[in-house]
């Protein structure tokens, strides 16, 4: 055969094998970009860098549909904000507000709630001026209210459909990659893991980064993909990283949350569950994050070291973790600048999705390898039934949080309040708004004594013989009214303005609207 | 009587003002952080304390930050003390 006739005979085999298969054949005239790739990461020549308003349009956002928001910079949150106005003077109207959860600074949200621009939201949390006008009627459709595992497994299985997620990131590159702390020396924010805006990442139709940080392709390692991204928006800041550690999860010096969270070390290393290997989390509240220091002291005397911290990771975790007695940490959110410095700078600290950490329904979620777990309440009743979410004023005032995830997947889980708040008790005959079930809870932690879930007898039992009080929650309550008298009920209204869900996405609870 | 004050702004306790009376018996404005719960009671505790004081015509203003009953009847007796210059303690 000659040459041109084994050319003629291969081209004959391609467009033969091309027609089986259905495709074209290659035609060989593209021709090389010789543009340098720095220059095709710049605004207006990459694909995804644009300014909020072409993202917004781009996205293809309707009037009606649902976007989302994570809370990793809490108190010092910027993107909310920013957002929803550009959203108002853009006209879209009957937006559905998905946040991880939402804090005292987004009380800018009142106006565009009677606007009409926000008239759907669903959270984890309200406080401060927005908690209290929807406590008191200011939207139609009531918040609807999910844990952090709940959220994860709802956006996974569909119940909560994003449209499009706008996702605040310390830095990101022109392809999408994006993390809660930047490596580049124009750092602006940090705010270490991302886990609440991973879910939202990876479902969202649509997905937005803002960043205070657009740094150099490739911007490893990444906690958000390119492959998750649509449009990256470059924005003056995303949030102020030092009002992270504030509210709930500011150090305490006050002297009751010390005692408290010393009982609560006690009956941890009395729980029976204090071995090497334990894992073990924290939730926010004064005395909970400070029973980790009160049981650091025990790990050392008896050589016991555990194998993971999970959840909310603190300063105090991180320090037990350089000290050896922490083998890994779990981060869905940094709470303090020192453990978004360790997720950044540490391989051991691990961060995780909000499903991966707290779902039900995702087998392999931390929760399910959790030991012990110490939270804070509002409200115990006599049930064991917690209330982290309504003040006992009848105002939304905090967050569902992990508290329900933790305290049902836990092996032993403690609640850690005082028996009182000035006049208001902690210890009620029902909670206000029931968010965490008593069947879940084992244990709670009074200054004016300990009970236990008479569930676990065996608990009860090793408290006992380490010395520690016990005593019933109905003893406490009485203790309660005997000191401040007997509360008239709340002024409640008809209005339901907040769904509490329960994790395994059935509706759990209804808050009503609280009368002038 | 004069006017007279008794009591803090903190946490758990009260501030306590009476002032000579504009109409004729006890006037009692009350702002409280556990209004809902324990207004109508707070209201009871002043009226008690005044009435067993002697004291039946004055306007008080009082706020309220949680504080316990005894806390109540112990600077409301303070800012009567002050006000009608009587001391309940010494007589």
């Amino acid at each position: 055969m000659t040459m041109n006739n084994i050319i003629a005979q291969r081209a004959a085999l391609v467009e033969q094998a091309a027609a089986q298969m259905g495709k074209n054949i290659y035609n060989g005239t593209r021709e090389k970009d010789q543009t340098a790739r720095t220059e095709n990461q710049k605004e207006g020549a990459s694909s995804k860098v644009c300014t909020l308003e072409e993202a917004i349009r781009k996205s293809g956002l309707k009037d009606g549909m649902t976007i989302s928001f994570h809370h990793h910079f809490r108190a010092g949150d910027k993107v909310v904000n920013l957002v929803v106005d550009k959203l108002a003077e853009m006209g879209f109207k009957n937006l559905h507000l998905a946040a991880s959860s939402l804090q005292d600074v987004h009380k800018p949200l009142i106006e565009h709630i009677k606007n009409g621009v926000i008239t759907e939201i669903s959270t984890s949390g309200l406080r401060g001026e927005l908690a209290n006008e929807i406590s008191r009627g200011l939207m139609e459709k009531p918040v609807v209210f999910r844990s952090h595992g709940g959220r994860g497994s709802a956006i996974a299985n569909g119940d909560l459909h994003i449209d499009v997620a706008f996702l605040g990131a310390s830095s990101c590159d022109a392809a999408g990659n994006a993390c809660g702390f930047s490596r580049s020396e124009n750092a602006k924010s940090i705010c270490g893991s991302l886990g609440y805006a991973l879910p939202d990442a990876r479902y969202a139709d649509k997905v937005v980064i803002l960043t205070d940080d657009l740094v150099q392709y490739p911007n490893t390692p990444n906690a958000i993909s390119e492959h998750d991204v649509d449009f990256v928006v470059e924005v003056e800041s995303v949030g102020d990283s030092s009002k992270i550690a504030s509210g709930a999860i500011r150090d305490t010096k006050n002297p009751r949350d010390i005692l408290l969270a010393k009982q609560a070390a006690k009956v941890i290393i009395n729980s029976g569950y204090f071995k090497n290997g334990f894992s073990i989390q924290t939730g926010s509240g004064g005395a909970s994050l400070a029973a980790v220091k009160y049981i650091r002291e025990s790990m050392i005397e008896q050589g016991i070291k555990a194998s993971f911290a999970l959840g909310g990771i603190t300063a105090h975790m991180v320090k037990m973790h350089e000290e050896g007695l922490i083998d890994r940490l779990i981060d869905v959110q940094s709470f303090d600048k020192v453990a978004a410095e360790s997720l950044m700078n540490d391989p051991m600290h691990k961060e995780v999705s909000a499903s991966e950490y707290a779902s039900a329904d995702t087998p392999g979620s931390a929760t399910h390898y959790l030991d012990i777990v110490i939270l804070s309440a509002l409200e115990v009743d006599v049930n064991f039934n917690v209330n982290v979410l309504v003040g006992s004023d009848g105002i939304i005032r905090g967050a569902v949080g992990g508290h329900p995830d933790t305290a049902a997947d836990s092996a032993l889980s403690i609640i850690v309040c005082p028996l009182l708040r000035g006049r208001i008790p902690c210890v009620v005959d029902e909670v206000t708004t029931l968010i965490t079930p008593g069947a879940t809870v084992d244990v709670v932690v009074t200054e004016y004594g300990i009970a236990v879930n008479p569930n676990r007898p065996e608990i009860a039992e090793r408290l006992k013989a380490a010395g520690l009080k016990l005593v019933t929650l109905e003893q406490l309550r009485d203790h309660a009214l005997k000191v401040i008298g007997q509360p008239d009920p709340l002024p409640f209204g008809d209005k339901v303005v907040g769904v509490v869900m329960n994790r395994d996405g059935s509706v759990m609870d209804v808050i009503k609207n609280i009368k002038e | 009587m004069k006017e007279a004050f008794a009591g803090t702004l903190e946490s758990g306790d009260i501030l306590v003002r009476i002032a000579p009376a504009e109409n004729k018996g006890l006037e009692i404005d009350l702002e409280s952080t556990v209004a809902y719960q324990f207004g109508r009671q707070i209201k009871t505790v002043i009226t008690e304390t005044l009435t067993g004081l002697g004291i039946n015509d004055a306007k008080v203003t009082a706020t309220d930050k949680g504080a316990l009953d005894c806390t109540i009847r112990a600077r409301v007796t303070a800012a009567a003390v002050r006000a009608t210059g009587k001391d309940v303690w010494k007589d």
